[in-house]
């Protein structure tokens, strides 16, 4: 672009704001007394993959005259992609921290330390923790998953206490997983159950069962990795890892489909199945069913699936609950072929970020969106496997769809798709946050 | 006359208004487009220091262009990329690689 025609969209942009906002456009002039603006052209709820995305490329797409604001609890990130790394002793969660300052500071966009309690997409409002109010003219909300403790009997006192943990929403729980295998007497078994699709990283259980068994393996021979799969088959990858569990890990890891929770002993080390016989094992990480995170459910944004997830139109990722609200990331209703991943998050919010610059500028937003995915998978400590797609926007169909012929997987794990991975998590975490 | 003469030229500014606006919605589009590429090869093409995946910002069009067809016919051998060229058709690369070839370093 050149600086003219950037320079024509700043104006354009600063007095549409000014017009319609009769002058209260910028965040300086409407700041309350504790910080938080009244009102801002954007809201993000959620700074994860997608909504930390989507706001900085909210910034960069509106060449910075659009402001935005970012609504997160956390302190800072902690990625769930490389996290198995720190589950199979090879690296501290320091690593997969990154703080939100990149994106105030080289970006301009004010993050605000503070849980979005509420949601009204009449008056078109944020209430925060605080008590703040916030007002929007879009609202992005990115609230991930919320893990659905109560469907499995048992489980949700046994993760309070500590006993039985998810470690699937990276941070305290990876570490203190870590601590519970390092402990493990070695003869011992390591349970892992999954529940039914659709859920968070569809590998990601399978690559936490072998990097696990490579610590094993090493540290602990004689112990054993067990995979409790509510699926009939492996979800991601499957050739791929059934591959690595007969050739590296005969006799440590074993794989059973269809096992689906219903309920965990915590004292007993004991876990009970809608079918299938009870399993005990010695550290249990029990991964229950999933859905839209809770501001979602509030909200009413939660339309799909019975309730379970949100539905959005593929165009520009706008709810189809509610006006001017975009959903993005692993709590929305998937398109064919699309996997809840992070990567996949950062790319729902580049495309709702360039809608949201269009409809701002009161232009017709791209009608040719476009998302990739590539999704590695360690199968040790070093060698990695990959999945890889792109999806274009149909629009005779209104969803996303993988272009013919684009995408796979690895032929087999290697020490070179092992590099990537990790350059892979410094990218995108810079896409994401710096 | 006097009107008339105002009236062109306000119509002549306004149609360059709205050629400005429909070159920035083309570049919104470009630009969103060449976001499907930052995950791994960072923001605007450039990657972080000391990255193993290359920068792609300020590379030479023809090359980047010869490159992604490369890897589209699987004369260049690649862990990855083999598999995501084939997502773009061939005026989609050509926008990519001119909007990469135009980044900063």
């Amino acid at each position: 672009m050149t600086e003219s025609v950037a320079s024509n969209r700043r104006a354009f942009l600063q007095s549409s704001a000014a017009f319609s906002s009769l002058g209260l456009g910028g965040l300086a002039g409407c700041a309350s007394m504790s910080g938080v603006p009244s009102k801002a052209k954007v809201v993000v709820v959620g700074g994860g993959y997608g909504g930390a995305t989507a706001a900085k490329y909210v910034r960069l797409l509106s060449d910075y005259t659009i402001d935005v604001v970012l609504i997160e609890p956390q302190q800072a990130f902690v990625s769930c992609p490389m996290s198995n790394l720190v589950v199979s002793g090879v690296r501290q969660l320091d690593f997969l921290t990154i703080p939100y300052s990149g994106l105030s500071k080289n970006h301009g966009i004010t993050v605000i330390k503070d849980f979005a309690d509420s949601i009204d997409t009449i008056k078109k409002t944020v209430t925060l923790r605080s008590g703040s109010i916030i007002a929007y003219d879009k609202l992005v909300v990115s609230p991930g998953v919320d893990l659905m403790f109560d469907s499995v009997e048992g489980l949700k006192a046994a993760n309070a206490s500590g006993q039985i943990l998810q470690a699937w929403k990276a941070g305290a729980e990876t570490v203190a997983l870590r601590q519970q295998l390092q402990a493990m007497p070695d003869g011992g078994v390591y349970a892992i159950t999954i529940p039914e699709a659709p859920y968070r990283c569809p590998p990601g259980p399978y690559e936490r069962a072998c990097v696990v068994a490579g610590y094993f393996k090493s540290a602990k021979p004689r112990s054993k990795v067990l995979i409790l799969d509510a699926n009939p088959d492996v979800t991601s990858k499957g050739m791929l890892f059934k591959k690595v569990w007969a050739e590296q890990y005969q006799g440590i890891i074993e794989y059973r489909s269809q096992h689906k929770v219903t309920a965990v002993d915590a004292k007993a080390g004991l876990i009970k199945f809608d079918v299938q016989d009870d399993v005990r094992a010695n550290v249990l990480n029990v991964l229950p069913p999933m859905r839209a995170g809770a501001i979602a459910v509030q909200a009413g944004l939660n339309d799909q699936a019975n309730n379970r997830w949100c539905g959005v139109n593929f165009l520009t990722f706008e709810s189809t609950a509610a006006k001017d609200v975009h959903m993005l990331g692993d709590s929305t209703q998937i398109a064919p072929g699309m996997p809840k991943s992070g990567h996949m998050a950062n790319n729902h919010g580049k495309v709702a970020a360039s809608a949201i610059v269009a409809q701002l500028s009161g232009w017709e937003v791209n009608p040719a969106p476009m998302l990739t995915n590539t999704c590695y998978s360690f199968v040790d400590h070093k060698n990695v496997v990959h999945v890889a797609s792109v999806h274009a926007y149909i629009a005779a169909e209104k969803t996303f769809k993988i272009v013919t012929g684009s995408g796979g997987v690895s032929v087999g794990p290697t020490e070179l798709e092992g590099v990537y991975a990790l350059n892979w998590a410094s990218n995108i975490w810079a896409d994401t946050l710096a | 006359m006097k009107i008339n003469v105002v009236l062109s030229a306000a119509a002549a500014f306004l149609c360059m208004v709205s050629n400005l606006q429909a070159q920035e919605k083309q570049a919104l589009y470009v630009k969103s487009l060449a976001a499907t590429c930052a995950n791994c090869h960072g923001t605007n093409g450039k990657a972080v220091e000391g990255s193993n995946i290359v920068s792609i910002a300020g590379l030479d069009k023809v090359y980047l262009v010869a490159q992604m067809q490369a890897f589209k016919t699987g004369t260049r051998p690649a862990t990855v990329m083999h598999q995501l060229s084939k997502g773009y058709s061939d005026a989609q690369i050509d926008a990519l690689a001119t909007y990469f070839t135009a980044q900063k370093k």
